[in-house]
C-alpha cells in the first residue's frame, strides 16, 4: 500500500476515508452499507476497484458486496455528470404534475432517468419522495432542494448549468 | 447568547441537575424582551429561511438591541406559507418572509406588527390542532440541548430511571393505549412487554426512521425539529425492555434530519444522557445511526434488520418476530419515530391523560402530512377521531382554485383512496381499514376532479413493482403484471377480461405475498375499483378519461 507516501493523491485520500469508516465499525460485515456510502460520497460512484477493496477488507465475498451495491437505489455503479437533476416522483409531486417535468427534461436532454448526457455534464435521476411534499412538485438541482416547479422553471435552471 | 448556563458543562448530569438547568434556561430566555423564531426545518430552509435568520440577526446586532434574540426553530406546520417567522411573546406569525423583510420586522418589535407579512393564527389550521408530538416543534432550537432541557427534556427519563421499575414503565405505556404510529397500529405496550419477557444476553431497540411512503414527511419533521425527544423515548424504551444498545435507521434522503440527529446524539452523550451510567444510574444505552440506501422495502421490520446487518434489505417470514429474534437474532424492539416521540409526554402526564384523547380504540393524536390539491399543505397534529372533512376542509381550507374534492389518499402505496361520500369518517385505525385504506404512517394526499383514479392506481403499482425486493414470486411477478394491466387501462387498450384478471391478481398478491409490501400493494387498486369503478369502465369501454388526464393512442391499438 502507498500509505507512507508523504503527499497523498486524490485516490489515496479517498481510500483513507473508506478505511476510516471500516475501522470505526470494527471491520465487521455490518459496516458494508456504511462503507459503500463513504465510497460513493468520496468518489461519486462505486467503482469496481473500490468494491473489490471493500470486499477484501471486510472479508466478504465480492458477489455479496455487488449484491448489496445493486440492491439499493442510492448506490450507482456509473460515474455521474457534473450536475445532478433529481426529480421527485412522490405522490404529491405526481398529483401536481411531476410527469410533465420529467418528460420535458428527458425530451430536451435526450436522457432517461439514471442516464448522463454524452458530454458527462448532466445526470438525470428520480427520487421516490424527497419529503418536501408541501412544495410539490420538487427537485434537487445540484444539492439544492427547489419547490413549486414547472417544466419551464426546471429547464431554465438547467440551462444555467451550460455556462461554466 | 443563550448558551450561558450550560455550555461549560461537559461532565455527567445528575437527575437533580435537570429541573435546575431548565429553570435557569427559562430565566435566561425570559430576560429577552423579544425572541424571533425562524423556522429552520427543511421546508422553510429550501425557501432560504437561513438567510432570513442571518439578516434578522444582523439587524438586531446593528441596532444594538441586546434585549432581543433570534432563534432557529423547527417546523411550525404551515409549510406552504414558508419561510415562517414568529415573534414572541407577542405571538405574531409572519409568512413568506424574505431577507429584505428583516429590517421591517426588527423595527416592529414592541410596536405594531408588519401587516403585509402577517399570517392570521385564529383560523382552524392553528385552532383545531392538538400538539403533543409536535409540542416543541417551532418552539425550541433543535440544535441546542439546552432548549430541550428548558422544555422539561430528559426529566421523564430521569423519573423513569430513578423511581419506576421496567414493568411499571411498560404498564404505563400499555394503559395509555398508544399504538404503533408506523402504520400497522400494533399496541406499543404489548410489543414492549414481549421484548421485555424475551430472554437473551443482549437486546436491541431500533427506531424506524425509514419514512418511505411517498407523500409522508412527519418523521423527517419531528427529527429535524425535536430530535432529543426521540432519543429520550428510545432510552425509556430501552430501560423498559432491558436493552443497552439502540439503532436509528434513517433514510439517506434526509440529510438535515441526519445532521440534527448526529448533533443531538453527540450532545446527549457528552453529558451522559446517553451512553454508560446515564444520569449517574447503572443504566447504559448507546445509540448508533444507520443510513438507509434508498429501498422502500426496508421500512418492513425484518428487511430493516437485514439492512442494519449490512445485507440486502429483503424481508424474511415471521414468526419468529423481531421481538423474539431480531437484530443478530437478539430480541429487538422496533418502533417508529412518532411512537417514540409520544413516550415522554405519556410518562409526564400519565397514561389516563393520553387515553382521554382520541377514540375508543385509537388513543392520542396523529401527525399528518397534508399535501396535494389542498390549500394548506403542511404538517398537522390532530386528536384521533377527527373527521377527514375537518382535516381537509377546515384545517386544510379545502381545494384550491375552486375545484371539487375527489378523493384523499392515505397510507401511501399500502393505502387507498377515500371518496367524498366518506369525508365524515373519523380518522382512526379501524375506520380507515374498514374503508379499504389504512392509517399508514400519516401521509394524506388530496386529489381533485382533475386526478384520474386509474392513473393513481397505476402510479402506486409502478412504485410497488420497482420497490419489490424480488424475493417472493407473488409480489415480484404479480405487481409487474398488475402494472401492465393498469397501463393498458389508462392507455385505452384494455378489455373487460383484463379488469377481471386485475381483480383476481389483487386477491392472489394480497394473500400470498411474504411481507406487507406485497400484501398491501393491491390496496390502491382495490379501493379505486371499489369507489371509482365507473372511471375504470370509462377507460375500458369508451376510451375516455373522465378526469381528462390520460392520453389515448387509438392509432396504435393494433399493437395491443
Amino acid at each position: 500500500m502507498t500509505q507512507h507516501a508523504p503527499v497523498l493523491t486524490a485516490e489515496e485520500k479517498r481510500r483513507r476515508m473508506v478505511m476510516a469508516t471500516m475501522r470505526r465499525h470494527g471491520y465487521t460485515p455490518d459496516a458494508l452499507i456504511e462503507t459503500l456510502h463513504t465510497v460513493q460520497s468520496a468518489a461519486g460512484y462505486l467503482d469496481e476497484p473500490s468494491l473489490r477493496f471493500v470486499a477484501s477488507e471486510l472479508h466478504l465475498p465480492l458477489s455479496l458486496v455487488y449484491g448489496v451495491a445493486t440492491f439499493y437505489h442510492a448506490f450507482t455503479l456509473k460515474p455521474e455528470g457534473r450536475h445532478r437533476c433529481i426529480l421527485c416522483q412522490g405522490t404529491a409531486c405526481y398529483i401536481k404534475g411531476s410527469q410533465a417535468i420529467l418528460n420535458a427534461v428527458t425530451k430536451t436532454y435526450h436522457i432517461a432517468p439514471g442516464e448522463t448526457t454524452e458530454d458527462g455534464e448532466i445526470s438525470l435521476l428520480t427520487a421516490r419522495c424527497l419529503g418536501a411534499c408541501s412544495m410539490a412538485p420538487t427537485a434537487i438541482l445540484d444539492e439544492e432542494v427547489v419547490g413549486y416547479l414547472t417544466p419551464e422553471r426546471v429547464l431554465t435552471r438547467m440551462e444555467g448549468w451550460k455556462k461554466p | 447568547m443563550e448558551k450561558t448556563v450550560i455550555h461549560h458543562m461537559t461532565q455527567a448530569l445528575t437527575p437533580d441537575d435537570l429541573p435546575r438547568i431548565a429553570e435557569a434556561e427559562r430565566a435566561a430566555a425570559s430576560a429577552f424582551e423579544h425572541t424571533i423564531h425562524v423556522c429552520v426545518a427543511a421546508g422553510c430552509l429550501s425557501q432560504h429561511s437561513d438567510q432570513v435568520k442571518q439578516h434578522l440577526e444582523h439587524h438586531i446586532q446593528e441596532r444594538g438591541l441586546a434585549h432581543c434574540q433570534v432563534k432557529g426553530v423547527g417546523c411550525m406546520g404551515l409549510c406552504r406559507a414558508g419561510p415562517l417567522v414568529s415573534v414572541r411573546p407577542a405571538s405574531t406569525l409572519y409568512q413568506a418572509v424574505t431577507p429584505d423583510d428583516a429590517p421591517a420586522i426588527v423595527e416592529s418589535l414592541g410596536a405594531e406588527p408588519v401587516q403585509r407579512l402577517a399570517c392570521p393564527t385564529d383560523r382552524p389550521f392553528f385552532t383545531r390542532q392538538t400538539r403533543i408530538v409536535l409540542a416543541n416543534s417551532g418552539e425550541i432550537d433543535p440544535e441546542h440541548l439546552e432548549d430541550y432541557l428548558a422544555a422539561g427534556g430528559y426529566q421523564q427519563l430521569a423519573h423513569v430511571l430513578t423511581t419506576l421499575t421496567p414493568a411499571q414503565v411498560i404498564d404505563q405505556i400499555s394503559r395509555s393505549g398508544l399504538r404503533g404510529r408506523g402504520g400497522a397500529g400494533y399496541p406499543t405496550g404489548l410489543k414492549w412487554s414481549t421484548v421485555a419477557k424475551a430472554s437473551g444476553p443482549r437486546k436491541f431497540v431500533i427506531c424506524n426512521a425509514d419514512e418511505g411512503d411517498p407523500g409522508a414527511f412527519m418523521d423527517r419533521s419531528v427529527l429535524e425539529s425535536d430530535p432529543h425527544r426521540v432519543l429520550e423515548g428510545m432510552a425509556i424504551a430501552a430501560y423498559a425492555v432491558g436493552a443497552s444498545e439502540g439503532y436509528i435507521y434513517i433514510r439517506a434522503e434526509y440529510p438535515l434530519a441526519i445532521k440534527r440527529l448526529q448533533t443531538a446524539i453527540r450532545q446527549a452523550e457528552r453529558v451522559k444522557l446517553i451512553g454508560s451510567n446515564i444520569l449517574g444510574t447503572a443504566f447504559t444505552f448507546q445509540i448508533h445511526l444507520r443510513l438507509g440506501a434508498g429501498a422502500f422495502v426496508c421500512g418492513e421490520e425484518t428487511a430493516l434488520i437485514a439492512s442494519i446487518e449490512g445485507r440486502r434489505g429483503q424481508p424474511r417470514p415471521r414468526p419468529p418476530f423481531p421481538a423474539e429474534s431480531g437484530l443478530w437474532r437478539a430480541p429487538t424492539l422496533i418502533n417508529n419515530v412518532e411512537t417514540y416521540a409520544n413516550i415522554a409526554p405519556i410518562i409526564a402526564n400519565g397514561p389516563e391523560w393520553f387515553a382521554s384523547i382520541g377514540t375508543e380504540r385509537s388513543k392520542g393524536t396523529k401527525v399528518f402530512a397534508l399535501a396535494g390539491k389542498v390549500v394548506n399543505t403542511g404538517l398537522i397534529e390532530v386528536p384521533m377521531g377527527t373527521t377527514l372533512r375537518t382535516i381537509i376542509h377546515d384545517i386544510g381550507e379545502g381545494i384550491p382554485e375552486g375545484r371539487r374534492f375527489k378523493a384523499v389518499q392515505t397510507g401511501g402505496p399500502s393505502g387507498g383512496c377515500i371518496p367524498a361520500a366518506y369525508l365524515d369518517t373519523p380518522v382512526d385505525y379501524e375506520s380507515l381499514t374498514a374503508l379499504g385504506s389504512i392509517m399508514g404512517s400519516g401521509g394524506m394526499i388530496v386529489m381533485d376532479e382533475h386526478s384520474c383514479m386509474v392513473d393513481v392506481a397505476r402510479y402506486f403499482m409502478e412504485f410497488c413493482m420497482s420497490e419489490s425486493c424480488g424475493k417472493c414470486v407473488p409480489c415480484r411477478v404479480g405487481t409487474a403484471e398488475m402494472y401492465e394491466l393498469l397501463s393498458r387501462i389508462v392507455q385505452g387498450r384494455a378489455s373487460g377480461e383484463d379488469m377481471a384478471l386485475l381483480q383476481e391478481l389483487c386477491e392472489t398478491v394480497r394473500y400470498t405475498s411474504l411481507c406487507g409490501l406485497g400484501q398491501s400493494a393491491p390496496n390502491p387498486v382495490l379501493s379505486t375499483i371499489k369507489y371509482f369503478e365507473d372511471e375504470y369502465l370509462a377507460h375500458i369501454t369508451n376510451h375516455v378519461c373522465p378526469a381528462g388526464q390520460c392520453q389515448f393512442e387509438m392509432a396504435q391499438e393494433g399493437q395491443a
